[in-house]
């Protein structure tokens, strides 16, 4: 594990932010949204992570190719785009995690036969990608409207060699035995995706899972304040 | 999604505006919009807003062999995508055309232009080169895609930094970023397009058309230039004739906002060097403004996880041991193993052949229930050629010759079955003769072989 120290020097290649590096308990960075910062799209949003930042935006529900048509409920598609080169499979099978995440929580039913289309850019890669993919893609959902049955969130822990569990690490940190990445919905913190890479045991994962909802629920603080700041009269 | 057309009314509004010398957002003819150039936190990226315009530029490097007849220089490579998100009609299959034209543009002015020095990127001559690869996408589109994905390219170029090589001899060091700092490319001048519509053939111009004058525009000329006023690039698409005057008239325009855009540039330039120098807050984060409602931030934030292992050992308590899992897997090649039964299968009528097959040493993995069947009867001839089809103690190892799938599967209608096959597949042809046969066969592929 990185040797953590306390002091306030800011590390030059750590992160741009400044951010001193994480305590031995277990944080998550500096977070920040703005939402509808694109005229285009029905909805917009830019999640950051620390230095990881996704870009989403959300068109819909809208008029979809009759081969693609549902009968009774609407079209999900998510589309995720790299920074740097085409898009490769990675990028499919991370498309594809966002997409049944999502169909689990909007209510399709009440747009049948339209398309909701979900657009990630990756602006900048620094850990924790997908869930910082998925809290954009929420927060865009959420500015443009779409009906949902609840809120969800990715939240990110890696398991290091010696047990240690790091949340929302970062692309060092990711380089440890395991990475977890868990999407939460908000009203029971339940489980509504989970997608592992490495060596673990089943404890560490239930570890993981519920450090994951304890975590969850600052995002969805997060959530609901930066929402109540664009909402409320005052 | 197909493009909302444009009201007639609409038109002839903004046309009619236009003959009024009015621009819809209150612009002057020659006005351009706000520019507004951000930094990430690792070189080379940069987001570039033209009003409304978003374009997001990354360079990276990489280092390769050269092409053959350049073989002292580097690559560059431009890639302009259009995300889509950045309007509704950009399909992927739709946008071929418009973005044919504009990589095209990027590419006549900043490869052909020579505004990045390719000898500087030579590390061994004919061996190594780097190879600087840059990447824009296109994140909203309110018009004039081609002046902003100009400034972004160039911006990113000037931003980025390459890691250090050292040669020696024939050995060729990299370092990391961290042993030696990462050096510039070196940057001979800023080529930035600007982009003029023209409206009535010609008799109305207007600088930095957005979304909606593209849409009415007649013509568009381009001019790539320098802020040492040379023109790197010059394109009118549209159709429309200019006179040689309007020509120079738009030229001496360019070369003004040139210099606006390149003073702009490089202020941009040197607040980011400073901002990382002194050791503050840079990277996009820093870039969301505060004030606005639609942006929040929050700090870092502290998450307790003492209860954690608590919690997880409460649920593996609570857990039902998981069912047993049968690891033995089945070798039917070596190479080929099954590990399972897979899902029963539902197509009935085709079972009789699957039974003779499997005596006869049907060998493949059953990978999908759907596909099972069909693999079971083709297999068999595949199978045929391959050594090893199983008997139990054939080789002398023990094999589990699992007919499970047999027992699984629920025989239909036995007596309609023997004709059904014979029209279905021509392998299963085969496999009407007694089991034997086929045993026969395998032995004589297997002598020769």
């Amino acid at each position: 594990m990185e040797e953590e120290t306390h002091t306030d020097a800011k590390i030059r290649a750590e992160n741009g932010t400044g951010s001193s590096p994480r305590g031995p308990g277990c944080s998550l960075r500096h977070f920040a949204c703005e939402q509808n910062l694109l005229s285009r799209p029905d909805g917009s949003a830019s999640f950051l992570q620390g230095d990881t930042s996704v870009l989403a935006g959300v068109y819909g529900p809208a008029e979809v190719k009759v081969s693609k048509e549902i009968f009774n409920k609407a079209t999900l598609e998510v589309i995720l785009r790299p920074k740097i080169g085409l898009p490769g499979v990675a990028e499919k099978s991370r498309e594809r995690l966002i997409r049944n995440t999502c169909e689990a929580v909007v209510l399709g039913t009440l747009h049948p036969r339209t398309s909701i289309t979900v657009v990630l850019q990756v602006v900048s890669d620094a850990g924790s990608l997908l869930a910082c993919c998925l809290n954009a893609a929420c927060m865009a959902l959420v500015d443009a409207g779409v009906p949902m049955r609840a809120l969800f969130c990715g939240v990110a822990c890696a398991l290091d060699s010696d047990g240690t569990l790091v949340l929302d690490p970062t692309s060092k940190q990711e380089k440890a035995r395991a990475v977890l990445t868990f999407a939460l919905d908000s009203v029971e913190r339940k489980l509504l995706m989970s997608s592992t890479k490495g060596l673990y045991s089943d404890t560490e994962l239930q570890q993981c899972l519920a450090a994951a909802q304890a975590a969850s629920q600052h995002v969805f603080r997060f959530y609901r304040e930066s929402l109540q700041r664009r909402y409320s009269k005052s | 999604m197909k493009e909302t057309p444009l009201s007639n009314c609409e038109r002839r509004f903004l046309l009619r505006a236009i003959e009024e010398k009015k621009r819809l957002d209150g612009r002057q003819t020659y006005d351009y919009r706000n520019i507004r150039i951000s930094f990430g936190t690792d070189y080379g990226c940069c987001i570039v807003e033209l009003g409304k315009t978003r374009v997001l530029g990354q360079v990276s490097c990489e280092l390769v062999s050269p092409k053959l007849n350049r073989a002292t220089e580097g690559i560059l490579f431009f890639n302009l995508e259009l995300s889509q998100m950045a309007a509704p009609a950009f399909e992927p299959g739709r946008q071929s055309d418009l973005l044919v034209k504009l990589n095209r543009l990027m590419e006549r002015c900043l490869r052909n232009s020579k505004c990045i020095d390719t000898e500087s990127l030579c590390v061994v001559a004919g061996e190594k080169v780097w190879q600087i690869r840059v990447d824009l996408h296109l994140l909203n589109h309110d018009g004039n895609i081609i002046d902003a994905a100009s400034i972004a390219a160039i911006v990113a170029l000037c931003h980025f930094r390459r890691p250090d090589v050292s040669v020696q001899g024939d050995e060729v060091t990299l370092y990391t970023p961290e042993e030696r700092d990462p050096v510039p490319l070196s940057i001979h001048h800023m080529p930035i397009c600007v982009s003029f519509a023209f409206f009535q053939q010609g008799t109305y111009l207007l600088v930095d058309p957005n979304e909606r004058e593209e849409r009415v525009m007649d013509g568009l000329l381009v001019i790539a230039m320098n802020k040492h006023r040379e023109i790197c690039t010059i394109q009118s698409s549209g159709g429309i004739m200019l006179l040689k005057d309007q020509v120079l008239r738009c030229s001496k325009i360019a070369g003004v906002k040139v210099a606006e855009i390149t003073e702009l540039i490089l202020k941009a330039l040197e607040n980011d060097q400073k901002v990382r120098k002194e050791g503050g807050k840079f990277g996009f984060a820093e870039s969301i403004a505060n004030q606005r409602i639609t942006a929040f931030k929050m700090e870092k934030a502290p998450i307790d996880t003492s209860d954690v292992e608590e919690k997880a050992e409460e649920i593996i308590a609570e857990a039902e041991p998981p069912s047993e899992v049968v690891s033995t897997p089945v070798l039917w090649t070596p190479g080929t193993a099954q590990i399972g039964e897979g899902v029963e299968n539902s197509w009935g009528d085709l079972e009789d052949s699957e039974k003779e097959d499997d005596e006869g040493g049907g060998d493949q993995a059953i990978i999908l229930d759907g596909i099972k069947m069909d693999t079971g009867v083709e297999v068999s001839d595949i199978g045929s050629q391959e050594l090893g089809f199983h008997h139990v103690g054939q080789t002398g190892l023990e094999f589990l010759t699992s007919d499970s799938e047999e027992e699984e599967m629920i025989i239909l209608e036995p007596d309609k079955n023997p004709k059904k096959i014979r029209t279905q597949t021509t392998s299963a042809k085969q496999e009407k003769a007694p089991s034997k046969k086929p045993v026969k066969r395998r032995k004589k592929k297997r002598a020769a072989n």
